[in-house]
């Protein structure tokens, strides 16, 4: 056999298993608004940039018949490329596989591009796309799930691990997003849960659709599962992509920086925030008005929408943002919203991103719901993980900083590098109202008119307390600037903490209250 | 301002801020305080057996309910000593969680 007959026969033997699952199952997958495999990695690396690894395994189940039955490629792609010139590793289960069922080889190529990226220190990118476990392949598919499971949680904070739902991802394999950075969903294709409706609906007699249990909407909005919504899968690549540019490779590099832009001049800061605390705004504005570009890239937009996180740049530094947002249950801390903050803070600590946190906020949710949620052990984390975070730590006081919420928004006393405030700030341990209602008591209860009283010395607390001098006679704040010349601080601040080196004792790991 | 439609008020220590209140929290369930004279079932499940009848004297302990639920026989037992007012449910039954099964008084 001549060369050229041999480089045809592997053409051949390649043309067959592109194929997948075949035409009728391409048309099925197609016919439900989804993309194959392939093409999905396609969309979402540079073009002509990925090289496909284990391209003929095959599995070698004997079991009911198995041996009788060739999957190609056995449901699963895997191989790297480039997202804007940035390497990542991907895979990506195909459905018109066995329903993108995972076997023993099938997870066997999962993991070995996960030891090839955890080695080669590059992102990883899963496609999820399954049906589940290979029934036919018994514990050999548990194995693959646990030895997934193992390898997402010891390349964690090492390199950025990105799971995007493409379709089912039921009962173990849920776990394998749930142990990664950013999960990525797609309304009406994504669905994830542990046990799935039929079960639900014997088990407990409860009647629900899968897009009502576990859909894109449900995890982006209700469960906090998922970081990022997109309608299409299309808008979902963009989200990929655009998140890559904001991540570094691996925990041991920082995100590329980027050339910095003005921010636009319809936010102006000065404009954005209300003189009288208890009215809202939108503090994603504030957050324009001092990133490059007015970009900002937000994570978990639906979910919690008291507290707002997400990415943008300073001075063409990646930066993280953790913001307190007003219009939105008045910008309480909760349980919900201490769980998505502080999951994000320990994102950016892992990953040498700055953390620039604006505060504006009355303090606590009140509720029997919350307490018996454990706001107790999630408003921790808020506190463990600021504190933990040694990456520069930039605080701007906007607004009102009451209480237990002061000091759990990167305040001094947890290690913030630099605290600003503006002058609108109100930085005491609790409202003038509450704080006036328990020091003057007496005053107010014994007085002819306790109303006038209490008004009267609601204004005494408040002029007295209600400003951000106090904290500054302390050094608590370290400058109390204008509105306009916060992105000025801002940035000296992100530069003057470039080379920022803190000791962190000994140990072997902490034990955040999770 | 354009995102400020839709404002409620949410009192936090006295004072009353204007905001968007979140379904969630709207959609809280509002603390009850359990009442041990109220025999509610805390599953899902069939009713596979009523082991009191009306007027009947229990006592804390005694067995009340055989519920199948969860792929288990739960049996459901008095937490006071008291005597059965009412019964509402018939043997075979399917009940929702949060059903009132007997009342005691």
């Amino acid at each position: 056999m001549g060369v050229n007959k041999k480089i045809k026969e592997l053409q051949e033997k390649r043309k067959q298993i592109l194929l997948g699952g075949g035409e009728q199952a391409i048309e099925k997958q197609k016919a439900m608004g989804k993309r194959t495999a392939r093409e999905r990695i396609m969309s979402l690396l540079d073009k002509d940039s990925f090289i496909e690894y284990d391209l003929f395994v095959e599995h070698d189940a004997r079991d009911f018949d198995m041996d009788k039955k060739s999957l190609p490629s056995d449901g699963v792609i895997i191989g790297s490329g480039t997202i804007y010139g940035a390497l990542v590793a991907i895979y990506a289960q195909d459905f018109t596989v066995a329903g993108g069922s995972l076997g023993q080889m099938h997870s066997r190529k999962i993991t070995k591009i996960m030891d090839h990226a955890l080695k080669m220190r590059i992102p990883l990118i899963g496609i999820n796309d399954s049906g589940g476990a290979r029934i036919q392949e018994g514990v050999n598919s548990l194995a693959g799930y646990g030895e997934i499971f193992f390898r997402n949680t010891i390349s964690s904070g090492i390199i950025p691990q990105i799971s995007v739902i493409m379709g089912p991802c039921a009962g173990g394999a849920v776990y394998s997003p749930a142990l990664t950075d950013f999960v990525f969903v797609v309304d009406k294709i994504s669905k994830m849960f542990i046990t799935g409706p039929e079960v639900i609906k014997t088990v407990l007699g409860e009647e629900i659709s899968m897009e009502d249990l576990g859909g894109a909407r449900v995890h982006s909005e209700i469960t906090g599962n998922a970081h990022f919504f997109a309608e299409s899968e299309d808008e979902c690549f963009e989200q990929i992509k655009k998140l890559i540019t904001f991540i570094p490779w691996n925990n041991s590099r920082k995100a590329k920086p980027f050339e910095p832009g003005e921010p636009d001049k319809k936010y102006n800061p000065e404009k954005i925030v209300p003189d009288d605390p208890t009215l809202p705004y939108d503090v994603r504005d504030v957050i324009r008005s001092v990133a490059d570009n007015s970009d900002f890239f937000e994570i978990m937009e639906l979910y919690a929408k008291n507290i707002v996180i997400g990415f943008g740049r300073m001075g063409g530094r990646t930066t993280g943002f953790v913001a307190n947002q007003p219009l939105e249950m008045a910008g309480v801390l909760d349980v919900d919203s201490s769980d998505k903050a502080a999951r994000f803070i320990r994102y950016c600590d892992a990953f040498n991103i700055p953390i620039i946190t604006l505060v504006d906020l009355p303090g606590y949710l009140p509720g029997v719901d919350q307490e018996h949620a454990g706001v107790i052990r999630h408003g921790a984390k808020v506190l463990y993980s600021y504190s933990e975070a040694t990456v520069p730590k930039i605080t701007v006081i906007l607004r009102k900083a009451y209480g237990g919420g002061y000091i759990a928004m990167s305040s001094r006393h947890l290690r913030a590098d630099f605290v600003f405030a503006w002058p609108t700030a109100e930085i005491a341990v609790m409202g003038p109202e509450g704080a006036a209602n328990i020091i003057f008591r007496k005053e107010i209860t014994s007085s002819d008119d306790p109303d006038v009283t209490r008004k009267q010395k609601v204004g005494e607390y408040k002029a007295k307390f209600a400003n951000p001098y106090v904290a500054a006679a302390r050094g608590y704040v370290d400058a109390v600037i204008e509105p306009r010349e916060t992105r000025r601080f801002l940035l000296h601040a992100i530069l003057a903490s470039e080379n920022k080196v803190v000791k962190v004792l000994d140990k072997k790991h902490g034990l955040p209250p999770f | 301002m354009k995102n400020t439609e839709n404002l409620g008020i949410l009192n936090i220590n006295s004072i009353l801020y204007k905001t968007r209140l979140s379904p969630k929290f709207l959609n809280r369930r509002v603390y009850k305080p359990s009442n041990p004279k109220t025999i509610i079932s805390f599953i899902p499940g069939t009713v596979l057996d009523i082991l009191v009848k009306e007027n009947q004297q229990v006592r804390k302990g005694e067995d009340l309910v055989i519920l199948d639920a969860m792929k288990m026989q739960n049996i459901m037992k008095c937490i006071i000593d008291g005597t059965i007012m009412k019964i509402h449910i018939n043997k075979g039954d399917k009940v929702s969680k949060g059903t009132v099964l007997m009342e005691l008084k």
